[in-house]
């Protein structure tokens, strides 16, 4: 019973960062229809940012922000100057379907060469703000530390955060809008190449977080190589998929399904079984419930 | 007062606007009539900016219409209600209505515009939480117009609002866009099907046959001509 309880701190906190990483992808695939494999680049550059920032300064509170400023503007960056004159210039003939999914992987593989020629053979490191000593409940130590605590609260911010501004604000109604249907969107007076600019932007933010966290959650240190990184962006798919791609909520849902299972299994059956589960339980909720685990039939959700 | 010259609009190879060339007065409601595919839903997508012209001109006031974009229009007064019923399903009535003053950056002005819409159409009013994809297709269409009222428009383009509704509806919203027009001081070009009704309300008429103008003249003129009678009205 203890050692469930455990897993399932431990499956929650990563499913969390999962999730960040799962609505990184659906803002992207929303607001411009494209399958963002560079996300994990994103994500990644950002991190090399919040430990470079970390080193100045010594604070991580001041390396968090910057990262995901950076995560926004190399995101907005990206859209504005490659994905934006490639998808004017293509059609829907199968073959340009593929043209921006292959652009982003390109783009991963830049990023990833760039960090590498930049940063060589040093790594990142991203020392913990808090300690990863779990609490001390009645003798035992309990897998929920002060930094476990941290990253559920900083997710949690995050998404009460995005939340507010989806539904409450006018940028929510527009971002909303632009995704459903562009044309009656301009037809509005909407902007939508600025308002799918911003999308992409709010995207880098939170693919930023969920690497910064991710690492410190992990190792504490990154290289443009790091496995963490590809685990994320793979988890961050899967999570998206299973959470019906198409709305925030699914891809928390998916998220923290992810963690909590991949979580069980590392604990009850070992590592070698993790990747593969995370597939079996994709094309499960791809085979069972294609709309994904909140999705409504033929609908999408805000 | 809206001037349009000789407008050529081609898609890819094939050519919907062979030089047409239409005048509506300010206060105007002018009904383009004319078969499927005629050409009518091209010239309000050209108008609007959602279509590239290939040649011709186009002008709103001091206005160049041609070669500008739907988001900048909307700003200079012309709203398209484009064809089928041109809301936003997943979101919710009162949120479809926002959205078209979103521009307008004006809470205020945005809250007083959606009380008119709502006094217009009292139906919206008692639907306002609701997602739009749970109205009905009448619902809908008074929806899009409310929608584009929002923007506070002063050339308003309607793509066949009586598409797909009940005879007792169609006119209910006929009555209402002839409503508007006339209290707003609204210019409107009123793209229909149904060539009857839209003549009925209309103050001008112009038929589109394969993307060239075929008969224009006053609505009533019109209504009586033998030939266009025979060909759009079918008695
Ligand atoms: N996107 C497009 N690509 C190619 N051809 C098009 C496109 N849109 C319209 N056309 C062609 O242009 C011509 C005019 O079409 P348009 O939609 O303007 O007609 P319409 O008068 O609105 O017809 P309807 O009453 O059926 O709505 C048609 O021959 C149509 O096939
Ligand atoms: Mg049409």
């Amino acid at each position: 019973m203890f050692e469930f309880f455990n897993t399932l701190l431990i499956g929650i906190t990563a499913g969390s960062i999962y999730s960040l990483m799962a609505i990184a992808i659906v803002l992207v695939w929303r607001s411009t229809r494209v399958v963002n494999f560079a996300a994990g680049g994103i994500a990644l550059a950002s991190t090399f940012v919040g430990t470079t920032i970390l080193e100045i300064t010594g604070s991580f509170w001041i390396a968090l922000p910057i990262a995901m400023l950076a995560g926004a503007a190399l995101s907005a960056f990206i859209e504005f100057f490659f994905l934006r004159p490639l998808l004017k210039r293509s059609g829907e003939k199968t073959q340009e379907i593929f043209l921006p999914i292959i652009a982003t992987l390109g783009i991963l593989g830049i990023i990833k060469s760039v960090l590498q020629f930049v940063y060589g053979d040093r790594i990142g490191v991203l020392t913990p703000p808090l300690s990863d000593r779990g609490f001390i409940v009645s003798g035992e130590s309990i897998a929920l530390s002060p930094l476990r605590l941290m990253i559920l609260g900083i997710v949690l911010l995050l998404m009460i955060v995005l939340t507010l501004v989806f539904q409450r604000t006018n940028l929510g109604l527009s971002l909303r809008a632009a995704s459903f249907s562009p044309e009656i969107s301009r037809l509005s007076g909407i902007r939508v190449d600025l308002i799918r600019t911003l999308g992409w932007a709010i995207s880098g933010a939170a693919g930023a977080t969920a690497g910064i966290l991710q690492t410190t959650n992990g190792s504490g240190s990154v290289s443009p190589e790091a496995f963490e990184f590809s685990l994320l962006l793979v988890f961050g798919f899967v999570a998206a998929v299973i959470g019906g791609i198409e709305s925030l909520v699914g891809a928390v849902a998916g998220g923290l399904t992810l963690g909590v299972i991949l979580a069980i299994i590392l604990m009850y059956f070992g590592s070698s079984l993790v990747f593969f589960a995370a597939f079996v339980i994709l094309i499960l909720v791809l085979f069972l419930r294609p709309n994904g685990i909140v999705g409504v039939k033929g609908g999408r959700r805000a | 007062m809206l001037r349009i010259k000789n407008l050529v609009v081609d898609h890819g190879a094939i050519r919907a606007l062979h030089g047409v060339s239409i005048s509506i007065e300010k206060g105007q409601l002018a009904a383009v009539i004319g078969a499927n595919g005629a050409g009518k839903t091209t010239l309000l997508r050209t108008l609007s900016g959602l279509n590239k012209a290939t040649d011709g001109s186009a002008t709103w006031g001091d206005l160049n219409i041609l070669h500008s974009k739907p988001e900048s229009l909307v700003r200079h007064g012309i709203s398209h209600v484009s064809e089928g019923k041109s809301v936003i399903p997943e979101l919710t009535v009162s949120e479809n209505l926002e959205l078209g003053a979103l521009w307008r950056r004006n809470r205020k002005e945005s809250a007083q515009s959606k009380k008119e819409v709502v006094d217009l159409f009292p139906r919206l009013g008692e639907r306002l939480s609701q997602r739009a994809d749970s109205l009905s297709g009448g619902e809908r269409q008074m929806l899009a117009i409310g929608r584009s009222m929002m923007a506070k428009p002063q050339l308003l383009l309607l793509d066949e609002p009586s598409l797909g509704l009940a005879p007792l509806v169609v006119e209910q919203i006929f009555q209402s866009i002839r409503d508007l027009t006339t209290s707003l001081g609204l210019t409107v070009l009123l793209v229909e099907q149904n060539a009857m009704g839209a003549l009925k309300i209309a103050d001008i008429g112009i038929v589109l046959n394969l993307g060239s103008i075929a008969a224009t003249g006053s609505a009533a003129a019109l209504r009586d001509d033998p030939a266009v009678r025979a060909a759009y009205l079918g008695f």
